[in-house]
């Protein structure tokens, strides 16, 4: 047994572990077991009360993802006989709580007792257990409706194993807190009542894990009012003890003996190469044991490594010094040009001159030809790192041709599918096991890191190898979130209504990192806030001016939408304050009337990009757009008269398919510098499981968002990046951070309010209802971020 | 050789005393619960105490720390009591988590130093230590928890 798997089991089974775990635990004990059931089991009816209406089946994206959803409880549940329930998570824990809450939902629709369920973790394998690629905000929306399923199932499994045991209809036994109770007839007709005879789920497990599992039509899920844990907030997340004591895992915390530690020197300018190196220096560092070259690929390599020269040690630190002590001389390639003064000038140009029409309304040509004014404003971004915490890390071994890898992997078969690709070997052979990630952000969604590591250990012949980036590392070699110029117009009337809108935006592209750049961006990102834009004006028009790519472009927590909700928000306070309007006013007025926007009437593209999610089911829906807007105003007193140098700012967006509305109130202190006591927050994201995470995640958007509007910057010169570390790149600190967030979640209306996301969809309105509010404050308008946290007097 | 009391136990270094505390605590004494964050002393996240105090293990060396006790998350409490434990999972502080044995490290320093920090005093105590999530709200509130308990 492997050091980190005796350290996970010491955690009290609730350490991340393997698939090894789950077997020693579960089904194989028990399917040898054979129950003798009849017949009689499977033909039972779905319990009475017509609870089989209270979960209807809907469409979601999952069945366009990669290996879709699973729902077997064969493959995530497994109860041992002493009542122990062990459910798989399958999605990686970044931060989100998706490793307590789908399993939550499990052991909610099966009646489990939460204080005896421990989560363990499957290692990347998307034909036993679906999609895993945790992006997108995609885990909850398309993995609710199979962890019901499954769960459901599974309590089926346990009434049909119970009505065997006592020999009596099924009907007659129901899951309760971890036993099936026996019912009997009650006075009245149909009804049923308790007769105090009961068999825990551990007694069951043998016999209820050898049933078949049952079609869906055969499964009865609870009613919302039966819920235990769903939609109560009530679930602290499953590691966060370990996390309070320091023994949960990450990347760089798996153990293995003899194993190694590397980090690498990389190109300093992407698609650059080694010209020549001298180790000499760094073999003389006591602890360095290996120096290798490490095979680069210029963009677009997808995930593959930028190369470069790697330093084995017998500690991270020996291999620091080693790196140290290299001489390197670089080629750097044809992106040594790239410089963000200059790049920046060059969009800002590009934005001013028509591009390629993504989207057309109506004639906007005439509508500004005829304008009696138009109005224009230009909003920029700079590059940003993701920069969570865990800089990346992963610890790769080769024994007989098999390859094992321990990551904080955001796409753990993704990751496998490219170490079999880059190494040429069966998919078989191929083990990834996924640890906790110190955050992801979207950076650990790219694999070049674990790439590095196999590559490493196959040159060390098979060697465990742990391959850690340092922060300079993470900052200088990340897949940054785009730079950008956005441009809008607006064409008025003579009463001052808004009959024309243009919108250009520029910005290289995510594409560029996956195949030759074309300078254009794709449907992904003109789905995020730019041709999904959703106001009632007759005519509009959306334009993508080229951008070529220079460095690898990658997705950033709510990726393009930060942009342009910046900048379409930002846009619509500045037309009401030309306007002499109240700026949330404005809004509701421009969004219109309550109807489910069609997207092939407004003029949006053939292949229009809705998240993935089938458009009837998700639609773009004005009237839950303008309902958060008008919560978040309500609850934060819009309107109410505040000190001079204070101001109220809002903004909405939706992403992700929910809509989340921000009102920032930011205040100047003394100093200059801008600072939010208060924001108030509300999130329609549908159904919702676990309230208390939605809080968290709103919470921690607000902060990354307060990052984004003020501190963060990636800027590039000579192809290189300025920025080394926190001292250069900065992010909120406890010195500066909204104080105080309050989080109002929607209650679902309707029934086709499905679950929607929730990890990425708060950033987006933050950056523009701040910079609304610090306009409101000191009218002075930031077009440009990171706008810096200070103003000047 | 040099002899550094961690977690209530001497243990013994032979290599550079310049390595820092950091990577002996973590490679060599295989204590994975204090984090790399920056390598320089500007996240925190390796937080752990010397004598009691909050000291950067990545910039703090082996040589500084010898015949000094240092005491790692590991070696806070026994069994996760400590009142900066408790508060910590009463108000489900942690998202990721990554950051958190440095927060806590760094906030038990400052109540056994202050039993009743101010608002201002723990946002000077604890703006040193960054939490990417963004945890700051709740981290405050379980600091001024703990100092209830302390």
């Amino acid at each position: 047994m492997y050091h980190y798997l005796e350290k996970a089991a010491r955690a009290q089974g609730r350490k991340i572990g393997s698939e090894a775990l789950i077997e020693n635990v579960s089904r194989r004990s028990f399917i040898g077991g054979v129950l003798k059931t009849s017949g009689v089991v499977l033909a039972l009816q779905v319990i009475p009360g017509g609870v089989a209406d209270a979960f209807e089946a809907y469409p979601t994206g999952a069945a366009g993802m990669p290996r879709g959803v699973v729902n077997d409880p064969h493959v995530f549940v497994a109860i041992d006989t002493h009542g122990l329930v062990t459910i798989v998570g399958h999605r990686s824990e970044m931060g989100t709580g998706v490793r307590t809450s789908l399993p939550m939902v499990v052991a909610d629709e099966m009646e489990a007792d939460w204080s005896r369920v421990r989560v363990i973790q499957a290692p990347g394998d998307e034909p036993r257990y679906g999609n895993q690629d945790t992006d997108g905000s995609r885990s909850v929306r398309h993995f609710i409706q199979p962890m019901r399923e499954c769960g459901a199932a599974m309590r089926y499994m346990l009434e049909a194993a119970a009505a065997a045991t006592w020999g009596v209809d099924q009907a007659l036994c129901k899951a309760k807190n971890h036993h099936v109770v026996l019912l009997k007839e009650g006075k009245t007709k149909g009804e049923t009542v308790e007769t105090g005879t009961r068999i825990g789920f551990g007694e069951l497990a043998k016999a209820a894990m050898s049933l078949p599992v049952p079609p869906r039509e055969k499964l009865a899920f609870k009613k919302p009012e039966d819920f235990l844990y769903i939609g109560k907030g009530k679930t602290p997340i499953v590691d966060l003890h370990d996390i309070t004591v320091g023994a949960a895992v990450y990347g760089a915390d798996v153990r293995l003996p003899g194993m190694k530690y590397a980090v690498i020197a990389r190109p300093p300018v992407v698609g650059g190469k080694v010209k020549k190196f001298d180790a000499a220096e760094a073999l003389k560092v006591p602890g360095v044991e290996a120096v290798h070259e490490i095979e680069g690929f210029p963009p677009p390599a997808k995930f593959a490594p930028l190369g470069g020269i790697a330093v084995v040690a017998k500690s991270t630190y020996a291999a620091m010094q080693g790196r140290e002590a290299l001489t390197i001389e670089w080629n750097d390639g044809r992106h040594a040009g790239y410089t963000s003064t200059s790049y920046r000038e060059e969009m800002v140009a590009t934005a001013r001159k028509p591009g390629k029409v993504i989207r057309n309304q109506g004639d906007p040509d005439a509508a500004f030809a005829g304008a009696a004014e138009v109005f224009s404003a230009e909003y920029s971004q700079d590059h940003m790192a993701q920069a969570a915490m865990e800089p990346p890390a992963a610890l790769a071994r080769i024994v007989d041709g098999k390859i094992e890898v321990w990551a904080p992997a955001q796409s753990p078969y993704g990751t496998r599918e490219d170490i079999a690709k880059a190494l040429e070997v069966p998919i078989e052979n191929v083990t990834v096991h996924v640890t906790l990630l110190g955050g992801g952000f979207g950076r650990k969604s790219k694999c070049d890191f674990v790439l590095e590591a196999v590559q490493l250990s196959k040159k060390l012949g098979g060697a465990p190898v742990m391959l850690q980036w340092t922060r300079e590392d993470d900052l200088q070699h990340a897949f940054y979130h785009t730079t950008s110029v956005e441009r809008i117009e607006a064409a008025l009337d003579k009463s001052g209504k808004v009959v024309g809108w243009r919108h250009r935006t520029v910005a290289p592209s995510i594409l560029s990192t996956f195949a030759e750049d074309s300078g254009y961006q794709f449907n992904i990102e003109y789905g995020m806030g730019f041709v999904d834009m959703p106001f009632e004006i007759p005519n509009i028009r959306c334009e993508n001016g080229q951008a070529f790519a220079h460095t690898r472009i990658g997705w950033f927590r709510s990726v393009s939408n930060i942009p342009r909700a910046f900048a379409v928000q930002s846009f619509v306070a500045e037309l009401a304050h030309k306007l002499g309007r109240d700026p949330k006013d404005m809004l509701i007025e421009l969004i219109g009337s309550d109807r489910k926007i069609d997207p092939k009437a407004a003029g949006m593209p053939e292949d229009f990009w809705n998240y993935g999610e089938p458009y009837p089911e998700f639609p773009i829906d004005t009237a839950r757009l303008k309902n958060v807007v008008n919560v978040a105003a309500e609850k934060a007193g819009w309107g109410k008269t505040l000190p001079p140098g204070q101001g109220l700012g809002i903004a909405v967006h939706r992403s992700f398919v929910t809509y989340v509305a921000m009102v920032v109130h930011a205040e100047i202190d003394d100093k200059g510098i801008i600072r939010v006591p208060q924001v108030t927050a509300a999130i329609d994201c549908g159904l919702y499981i676990n309230p208390e995470r939605i809080r968290s995640q709103i919470e921690g958007a607000a902060v990354m968002g307060m990052s984004t509007a003020l501190y963060s910057r990636i800027t590039f010169k000579e192809g290189r990046v300025e920025q080394s570390n926190f001292s250069d790149f900065e992010v909120a600190r406890m010195s500066n951070f909204p104080q105080k967030v309050n989080v109002h979640i929607i209650e679902p209306t309707a029934p086709a309010h499905y679950p929607t996301g929730v990890g990425e969809p708060g950033v987006p309105p933050f950056a523009p209802a701040l910079c609304n509010a610090v306009f409101a404050a000191t009218g002075k308008r930031l077009r440009s971020l990171p706008a810096g946290d200070r103003i000047d007097a | 050789m040099l002899t550094i009391n961690v977690n209530g136990q001497d243990r013994e270094f032979d290599g550079d005393p310049n390595t820092p505390l950091l990577w002996f605590v973590r490679d060599e004494l295989a204590l994975t619960g204090t984090k790399f964050g920056c390598g320089a002393g500007l996240c925190g996240a390796c937080t752990v105490h010397v004598d009691d105090v909050a000291s950067r293990s990545c910039l703090t060396t082996v040589g500084e720390a010898a015949g000094k006790r240092v005491t790692t998350i590991e070696g806070l409490s026994a069994d996760g009591s400590h009142p900066v434990q408790k508060a910590w999972r009463e108000l489900n502080v942690p998202q990721c988590g990554f950051c958190q044995a440095g927060q806590i490290m760094q906030a038990a320093s400052l109540l056994t130093r202050n039993r009743a920090p101010s608002d201002g005093e723990i946002v000077e105590e604890m703006a040193g230590n960054i939490c990417r999530c963004g945890c700051y709200q709740r981290i405050h509130a379980a600091v001024r928890l703990a100092a209830g308990g302390v």
